[in-house]
């Protein structure tokens, strides 16, 4: 019984501690909500509610009167949707091949994947610029898709190892005894196994595209190209001044995207977790 | 393989329409106006003006590109080393000596006309002016104005101050004390947002004959904290840490957060740019009163410095003649009332000053207006090594000089000894 009971009391914190890291993380995003839809002069009051008193769309109307912030949004989308997708595509056979490889060749690039990821935009972004510039790739999509594909592929390429490591040799060995090929053997029983994996990789590239911002600032031009985070700091002026209801109703819409595919791809990692650990 | 296959597939089409799009035409001059216009009325002011060019000039097209005050330097800085930078640039004056000494912008001295030259006071072309080139044309500038509830002036019985008649630094400090008495436990006569203490510091200690950054005969900065300069810091401190006149918790607000205690009583009143009245109109309950008073002044009047908004062109422009006529064309007076009632600020032409719409004591265009011909350029704009010297020297120095953590001693100390190290590496 005391062990029943030091059990409860223990999920009991357990809860507790789970529930107050839900509201801190939810705290900015309600109150995000909140803000989208309070007039201006609520805005400005000292006493702030949750609710609005008064809740008005003109936040929202402004929003889209002032931006053109479905066509900036259709552009994050290409763009994030196509930098996770290639980044997936090209990533998988690496790290199949750094994974199942393991020789000076892989321990480097291994290596070069990790420095990669420590130099700082404001370091890469001119030879960039002017690489992209020789390409006639400034101001399209196509060039911004292919800088967040580089970006993206050294973390998905590491993210991507550790799935494969997790899938056992065996298996790959049981299909090459059955005659299949590497690329047979990849495709058809290695990959299936990684779909969590791969999920999350291109997960974590999307969510990279689509909240990128100093890329998009210095590649995109013209207005009809810009993407959403662009797009965005339009409602910010000088010294940190913000159109703040406008900006939250603008911002509050920005998040739905990134937050609707979350929740449909939450359910294939988890079920695709679950049925590798069948399996294995 | 299949799945293959349709990622593919997928993955082309939805690259398919992202390639360039140059948009150019045979026979008509393009040009790309980026402007920071933000606000919905200036954005409609400035967006309008292009309509209006391109419909009377059929040959030279402008395009406007929405950019962000947020981050305009490390943009312009990437477009002008790639060599894509607009045609047409907004920025601010304090934002220019970098690239105008790099070589990325267009000296504006031969390709503007006369009439606009003329109109703008010289004071505000010294803001756009390095190594005798004149690198952007100021077209709109905002004074640091002290935003009151009236309700509390008036009852408190203290004298209101005019443009005429300010109050002087001195006078402000008792004011407040005033004001902090009547009103009352938990309220306080000024909220100070100083979360940027540095320009505002520097800004108005102009007012009183301050200078800090002094240039030798040699061409040479040096940083000096004499008695002048210390007049407007020594009354803040004294405000926060002596008379509990001023808020504390406020020192490392920005100017909006200030706002709600503002319409709630809390402060009667608010230093704040003259652009914030938009927020004010916005954002007060109804029934609030309030109105504009002028910044204190010193032995230097009501003099401040100030950095105002641009219109350079890109030296790799290949059409610098018309994205000066274009320059023209947005400043002729009449536009340049529209552009500054849009951002709610003051223009720097003669002409357009004068406009009777800016003149209305609503609002307090009146105030604002009278304070114009006082307006110079802020002490640190042409300093090289300026921006080093605020981030690791004065801004620290100040904060803990104004919080009470340092005293006056110490504040000098850093500000003039550590400081002049910084500018020392820049002026070898």
């Amino acid at each position: 019984m005391t062990t029943l009971r030091t059990s409860r009391s223990g999920r009991a914190g357990q809860y507790v501690a789970l529930l107050c890291y839900l509201v801190f993380l939810a705290f900015p995003f309600l109150w995000l909500i909140s803000t989208a839809f309070k007039p201006p002069r609520e805005l400005g009051s000292l006493h702030p509610t949750w609710i609005p008193n008064d809740p008005t769309l003109a936040n929202f109307r402004q929003a889209f009167d002032e931006q053109p912030l479905l066509q900036a949004a259709g552009n994050s989308l290409i763009a994030a949707l196509s930098a996770a997708l290639i980044a997936v595509v090209i990533a998988t056979p690496m790290a199949y091949a750094m994974a199942r490889n393991r020789n000076r060749l892989s321990a480097a690039a291994t290596g070069w994947v990790v420095v990669s990821q420590a130099f700082p935009f404001v370091l890469v972004i001119i030879p960039l610029f002017l690489i992209l510039k020789n390409l006639h790739l400034i101001n399209t999509l196509f060039g911004l898709i292919m800088v967040y594909v580089v970006w993206s592929l050294p973390f998905a390429l590491w993210m991507l190892v550790g799935y494969v490591r997790a899938v056992p040799r065996e298996l790959e060995e049981a299909a090459s005894v059955d005659g299949a090929g590497k690329l047979r053997t990849l495709v058809s029983v290695t990959a299936p196994l990684l779909a969590p994996g791969i999920v999350a990789t291109a997960l974590f590239a999307f969510i990279t595209a689509w909240n990128e911002f100093f890329f998009a600032l210095v590649l995109l031009k013209t207005p009809e190209k810009q993407t959403l985070p662009v797009v965005l700091t339009h409602f910010l002026g000088a010294e940190g001044v913000a159109d703040l209801g406008p900006l939250a109703a603008a911002a509050f819409l920005a998040t739905m995207p990134s937050l609707v595919i979350f929740a449909i791809i939450q359910k294939r990692i988890t079920g695709g977790m679950l049925t590798g650990a069948v399996k294995s | 393989m299949r799945r293959v296959a349709a990622a593919a597939a997928v993955c082309a089409l939805l690259l398919t329409g992202c390639s360039a799009d140059d948009g150019a035409d045979s026979g008509r001059i393009r040009l790309r106006f980026q402007s920071l216009a933000w606000q919905d009325e200036s954005v409609d002011a400035n967006k309008d003006l292009v309509k209006e060019w391109n419909t009377s000039h059929p040959d030279v097209q402008v395009e406007y590109v929405q950019g962000s005050w947020d981050s305009i330097h490390d943009q312009l800085l990437t477009s002008f080393e790639g060599g894509e930078a607009p045609d047409i640039i907004h920025d601010a004056s304090d934002d220019l000596a970098d690239f105008a000494y790099g070589g990325y912008l267009a000296d504006l001295s031969g390709l503007l006309p006369e009439r606009l030259t003329s109109d703008i006071p010289r004071q505000s072309w010294e803001t756009a002016t390095f190594a005798k080139g004149v690198y952007g044309v100021p077209f709109l500038q905002e004074p640091r104005v002290l935003i009151a509830n009236k309700k509390i002036l008036d009852s408190s019985g203290v004298r209101i101050p005019t443009a005429g008649k300010p109050w002087s630094w001195e006078e402000f400090r008792q004011v407040t004390k005033t004001l902090t008495e009547k009103m009352g436990e938990g309220k306080y006569g000024v909220a100070w947002p100083l979360k940027e203490p540095v320009s505002a510091t520097l800004n108005l200690s102009l007012s009183t004959g301050g200078q800090v950054f002094r240039r030798g005969a040699d061409g040479k900065v040096e940083v000096r904290f004499d008695a002048a300069d210390q007049v407007v810091p020594r009354t803040i401190n004294a405000q926060v840490n002596t008379d509990g006149s001023a808020s504390r918790t406020t020192l490392g607000s920005g100017g909006s957060d200030t706002l709600p205690g503002f319409f709630g009583g809390k402060y009667a009143m608010v230093p704040l740019g003259f652009s914030y009245r938009q927020q004010i109109v916005q954002q007060a309950p109804k029934g609030f009163e309030w109105q504009v008073l002028p910044a204190p002044a010193g032995a230097g009047g009501l003099t401040q410095g100030v950095s105002p908004q641009t219109l350079s062109v890109a030296e790799d422009s290949p059409h610098k003649k018309e994205a000066a006529e274009f320059i023209d064309f947005m400043l002729q007076p009449r536009n340049m009332v529209r552009l500054a009632k849009g951002d709610w600020m003051l223009p720097t032409g003669t002409k357009a000053l004068a406009d009777p719409a800016l003149h209305t004591e609503k609002e307090g265009w009146s105030t604002g207006a009278a304070l114009a011909r006082d307006l110079r350029s802020a002490p640190a704009q042409s300093v090289r090594g300026y921006p080093e010297w605020k981030d690791k020297v004065a801004t620290p120095a100040l904060q803990e000089y104004y919080s009470g953590a340092i005293d006056a001693a110490e504040l000098e100390n850093r500000l003039v000894n550590d400081g002049n190290l910084v500018l020392s590496r820049y002026q070898r």
